[in-house]
């Protein structure tokens, strides 16, 4: 399997505080990698690690390196603006713009510059709505306010805001912590379809959601990584009593 | 409790309304449309306030043109690029500024452009007027600003918007109705300065269109109709106020009007 990102030795700092020791992972290509862990395990800052999120905090610090297709983004030079249009992400909190269904989507298209003609936007614009299951519930609405959605339409509006810019990978904040189940089951199944053409990380605290969305898992505990195994094994077998333990709700 | 906080709503707003139609009822028996062309005459031979009124109207102009734009791109800096002994000290420096007394800016601006000049014009005016309005502006943008979830601004970071886009066209929107609200305020305020002109813009008793000429305001007309001898000059302040205080009323509403949530 080929290896999309590629992390060695990352080690992750709020000003003295460690929050990641000394990380190392693969994650394959078009394969869908969950990342569970107890709250404040450091899931959440090592996926923000890979787009450079944490660069808006002034006292972050990060050694070691992350390699996405074989370049190391924290390389000096690195254009961290292409970085993040390769690198989409969606957030715990669906966070869409107080601006037009259509506006939201069409942003990233917009300040990239991806578009060539207004038919082009709406085109992309649709395409994105369509992969991310939105587009028959929008079409007819697309111009009335984005803010007007559900927690659920809000939150896959925010995944066709992330698709329309033509990432490679999509990091995934806990995208269905605040969803009800109806909701969070169509965002698994939309997780499912993705993958087939994205690269997929999802931070989750819900590990039956770890389990039924994902090839591959990771287990975090305090800012270090446990263990990293395919998910059917790490679910059944695990290599490690720790895991186990979680897993089996003995803690966290 | 209740009881309390709503008798002193009530109190808060009768105060004006009293204000206004006390004015109103001074003010209206002088008000016909020859009062808001006509320039001030000798007493006796009737006299407006038209000279007036666009003054105030170009002096605000200019104020506004200089301070909502420079403002606005001041509050953007403090609230979100502004975390530093650099923005601290410009946020110092903006309290400081909206405490003086306006009649010190007055006689700041004389010194710096009214003295040079030779003279007293409309130019020294408005700018005076844009001094007052500009930390008022950088303020309460800051605080509208502010007020903008973060996550919003990561949203469009993660799809690859520069810092000052995502500042530019997600954070700024966001913000506007409560930036216009200041803006709004901050304009109201100056419209209504006196002291500040008197230095710089002095006054004229005739139509002016010309920047580095002295030029005529309603308060400052206003303020020489009512400390005149006569009790017409006194009937004609009370219609000057209720002209201004219309025009306040009004860029108020029109505000409102024009900056309603659309989504």
């Amino acid at each position: 399997m080929e290896s999309k990102i590629s992390i060695s030795n990352l080690n992750f700092f709020y000003g003295k505080a460690q929050a990641l020791f000394d990380i190392t992972l693969e994650i394959p290509e078009r394969q869908v990698v969950a990342f569970i862990g107890p709250s404040g395990c450091g899931k959440s800052t090592f996926l923000r690690t890979l787009n450079r999120m944490n660069d808006t905090i002034p006292i972050a610090d990060v050694s070691g390196t992350v390699e996405i297709d074989g370049e190391n983004i924290y390389a000096p030079g690195t254009d961290v603006v292409a970085l993040r249009r390769k690198v989409g992400m969606v957030f715990q909190k669906s966070n869409p713009f107080p601006k037009s269904i259509f506006d939201n989507v069409a942003y990233g298209i917009r300040i990239n510059g991806i578009h060539n003609s207004k038919a082009d936007l709406n085109e992309r614009v649709e395409k994105a709505l369509r992969d991310s299951a939105l587009w028959e519930e929008v079409k007819d609405r697309l111009n009335t306010s984005a803010l007007g959605l559900s927690g659920g339409q809000q939150q896959r509006l925010c995944i066709a805001r992330a698709l329309a810019v033509q990432p490679e990978v999509i990091l995934m904040d806990e995208p269905a912590s605040a969803l009800d189940p109806i909701a969070t089951q169509k965002i698994e199944e939309l997780v499912v379809q993705l993958k087939r053409r994205y690269t997929i990380v999802i931070v989750t605290h819900n590990m039956q959601q770890a389990a039924r969305v994902s090839d591959r898992t990771a287990f975090f505990m305090l800012g270090k990584l446990i263990e990293y195994n395919a998910t059917q094994k790490m679910f059944t077998n695990p290599d490690e009593k720790l895991t186990e333990d979680y897993i089996t709700g003995r803690f966290g | 409790m209740t009881a309390l906080t709503s008798a002193c709503a009530v109190f808060a707003t009768v105060i004006l309304l009293l204000i206004i139609s006390y004015i109103a009822i001074q003010g209206i028996t002088s008000l016909n449309f020859q009062f808001l062309i006509d320039t001030p005459k000798p007493v006796g031979e009737g006299g407006g306030i038209g000279n007036a009124i666009v003054g105030s109207a170009m002096m605000t102009a200019l104020a506004v043109l200089i301070g909502l734009p420079v403002g606005i791109a001041a509050g953007v800096y403090l609230a979100e690029y502004g975390k530093n002994w650099f923005g601290n000290i410009v946020r110092f420096v903006a309290d400081t500024l909206i405490g003086i007394p306006s009649i010190i800016i007055g006689i700041f601006i004389y010194t710096l452009v009214v003295m040079p000049m030779g003279r007293q014009s409309g130019l020294a005016g408005g700018l005076a007027l844009a001094i007052i309005m500009l930390p008022i502006v950088a303020r309460t943008t800051e605080e509208m600003i502010r007020l903008v979830p973060n996550s919003m601004r990561e949203g469009a970071l993660a799809l690859g918007a520069p810092q000052w886009r995502v500042s530019w066209n997600i954070v700024l929107p966001a913000a506007a109705s409560g930036i216009a609200t200041g803006a709004m305020l901050a304009m109201a305020r100056i419209t209504g300065e006196t002291a500040p002109l008197l230095f710089t813009a002095l006054n004229s008793r005739f139509y002016n269109f010309y920047y580095d000429q002295p030029m005529s305001s309603l308060t400052v007309q206003i303020f020489n109709y009512a400390t005149g001898p006569f009790e017409v000059e006194h009937a004609m302040a009370w219609a000057a106020t209720l002209i201004l205080v219309g025009i306040i009323l009004m860029i108020n509403i029109l505000v409102r009007f024009l900056t309603r949530k659309k989504f």
